[in-house]
C-alpha cells in the first residue's frame, strides 16, 4: 500500500501528498502523523496539497480531520500549495473547508506558524484574529 | 439562372479574348469607387487574377458558382474579401470591387457584336453570375469582419485584467470596466496564479474603474475573495464610490468579514499595518 511520508524538518512536520487520497491512505497517514507529533514533540504541522488535482469534499473534511487530531495533540495545522483551479472549483461548488488555515506556499506556512507559536507564547491563545480551529 | 455549359464556354473565350481591355477598364471602376486607397498597380494585380479566375471557372464549365468547378475562384473571393475588411473597407467598397466587372464586360459588348437580343439575354445570364460572385464576397467581408472583431474582444480581455506587484508580498487589480461573467473568470485565473507565482499572501481588488455594481458583479467578486483565501492569501476591496457604496446598502450585499477601503492608498496603508506588525515582531528575533 502506499504511504504519505512525514519528515520533520526543526519543529514542524511536512507532509506532501503527492497520491490520491484514498480511505486506507487517508487512515495510516492519520495514524502515522499523530504518532510522530507524540514521538518529535513538533508543534506545527504543514500539509502540502500542490500535486493534488482535485480537492472534492472528502479530503476537506479529511484535511479537518488531521488538524482537529494535530490540534488535540498540541500541533497547529497549515494547509499550503493549494492550486488556483483548485480554489476557484471549490468555491464554485461552495465548499469552503472550514477549520483549515491556508497559506500560499510552504514559506509562508512556516512564517505563519511562527508567528502563531510567538503570538501564544506571549498572550495566552489569543486567537481573535485568526480562523481557529474548532475542537470536537 | 443557370448558365448553360456552351454558355459559360462563349464566356471564357469572350474574357480570354479581351483579357487586356476587360482587366483594364474593370482597373478603372474599382479605382474609382477606392478614391486612391489602394495603389494601381496592386488593384490591376487583384483584378488581373480575379479575372483570371473568372474566365477558369467558365472554362471548367461552371454554370453557378457554388459548382466544383468555381472552387477556385470562390477563394479566391473569400481571400479578397478577408483582405479588404482587415484593411477596413466597407462592405459596399468590396461588393463593387466585384460587381464592376459587369461594366467592364459590358463595354467590351457593346463595342464587338451589338446590342442584339440574344447578346443581351447572355448578358443577364452573365450578371446573375457575378451578383452570385459579389454576394458572396459580402459574406465572406461579414465573416471575416466577425473573427475580428472576436479576435479583438479576447485581446481586449487579456489587456483589460493586468494583476500589478505594489509593495513586496501584495498584489493589486486595477479593474476597469463593466465586469461580465467571462471577465470576472480571467480576473479569478489571473489573480490567483500571480498569488501562487509571487507569493504575495495579499491582494487588493481595486474597483473604481468599475462602472456599476450589481449583485452578480459582487458574487464575482467574493467569489475571487473567498478562493483567494482558500489558497491560504488575504484580499482587500478598494475603489468603493459613493454611490456604489449606496447601492451595495439598498442591494443588501453583505462582503462579510471582507476589508474595504474607499482608496487604494487606504487598502495599502491597512495592509502594510498589518505585514508592519509581522516584520516588527520577526526583525529584533532574526537578528538576535
Amino acid at each position: 500500500m502506499e504511504r504519505v511520508p512525514v519528515l520533520k524538518i526543526g519543529d514542524i512536520l511536512l507532509v506532501s501528498i503527492q497520491i490520491d487520497m484514498e480511505d486506507q491512505v487517508t487512515l495510516q497517514l492519520q495514524e502515522d502523523l499523530a504518532d510522530r507529533i507524540v514521538a518529535t514533540g513538533c508543534h506545527g504541522v504543514i500539509i502540502d496539497i500542490s500535486a493534488l488535482d482535485i480537492v472534492d469534499s472528502f479530503v476537506g473534511r479529511t484535511l479537518a480531520t488531521i488538524a482537529s487530531i494535530s490540534r488535540v495533540l498540541d500541533a497547529e495545522t497549515v494547509v499550503v500549495g493549494m492550486r488556483p483551479a483548485v480554489a476557484i472549483t471549490l468555491v464554485e461548488l461552495g465548499l469552503s473547508l472550514p477549520g483549515i488555515r491556508t497559506a500560499l506556499n510552504v514559506d509562508l506556512g512556516m512564517e505563519l506558524l511562527a508567528a502563531g507559536r510567538a503570538e501564544n507564547g506571549e498572550t495566552e491563545a489569543d486567537d481573535t484574529d485568526e480562523p481557529a480551529v474548532t475542537t470536537p | 439562372m443557370a448558365l448553360s455549359s456552351d454558355r459559360s464556354g462563349r464566356f471564357a473565350d469572350l474574357l480570354k479574348g479581351h483579357e487586356d481591355a476587360v482587366v483594364a477598364s474593370w482597373t478603372d471602376e474599382v479605382a474609382a469607387s477606392l478614391r486612391g486607397r489602394l495603389s494601381r498597380a496592386e488593384l490591376h494585380r487583384q483584378t488581373s487574377e480575379l479575372q483570371k479566375g473568372f474566365q477558369g471557372a467558365f472554362a471548367a464549365g461552371a454554370q453557378n458558382l457554388t459548382d466544383d468547378a468555381a472552387a477556385e475562384l470562390r477563394a479566391q473571393l473569400s481571400e479578397l474579401s478577408s483582405m479588404r475588411a482587415r484593411q477596413g473597407f466597407t462592405a459596399t467598397e468590396t461588393a463593387i470591387s466585384v460587381y464592376a466587372l459587369k461594366d467592364a464586360v459590358l463595354r467590351v459588348v457593346d463595342e464587338g457584336a451589338g446590342a442584339d437580343a440574344a447578346a443581351l439575354r447572355e448578358y443577364v445570364a452573365f450578371s446573375t453570375f457575378v451578383d452570385r460572385a459579389g454576394l458572396f464576397t459580402v459574406d465572406s467581408y461579414a465573416r471575416a469582419r466577425e473573427e475580428l472583431i472576436a479576435d479583438q474582444a479576447e485581446q481586449l480581455l487579456e489587456l483589460s485584467t493586468p494583476v500589478v506587484k505594489l509593495w513586496e508580498g501584495v498584489v493589486a487589480v486595477p479593474l476597469v470596466g463593466t465586469l461580465d461573467s467571462a471577465r470576472a473568470q480571467v480576473v479569478m485565473e489571473r489573480l490567483l496564479e500571480t498569488l501562487v507565482e509571487t507569493g504575495s499572501p495579499y491582494a487588493i481588488i481595486d474597483i473604481t474603474g468599475v462602472p456599476a455594481v450589481d449583485t452578480q458583479v459582487a458574487q464575482h467578486i467574493l467569489k475571487t475573495v473567498v478562493a483567494a483565501r482558500l489558497m491560504g492569501a488575504d484580499c482587500i476591496i478598494s475603489g468603493i464610490r459613493p454611490q456604489i457604496a449606496q447601492t451595495i446598502v439598498a442591494l443588501g450585499i453583505e462582503f462579510g468579514d471582507i476589508a474595504t477601503k474607499a482608496s487604494l492608498a487606504d487598502a495599502l496603508r491597512h495592509v502594510l499595518r498589518q505585514t508592519g506588525d509581522k516584520v516588527a515582531q520577526k526583525t529584533p528575533r532574526r537578528e538576535g
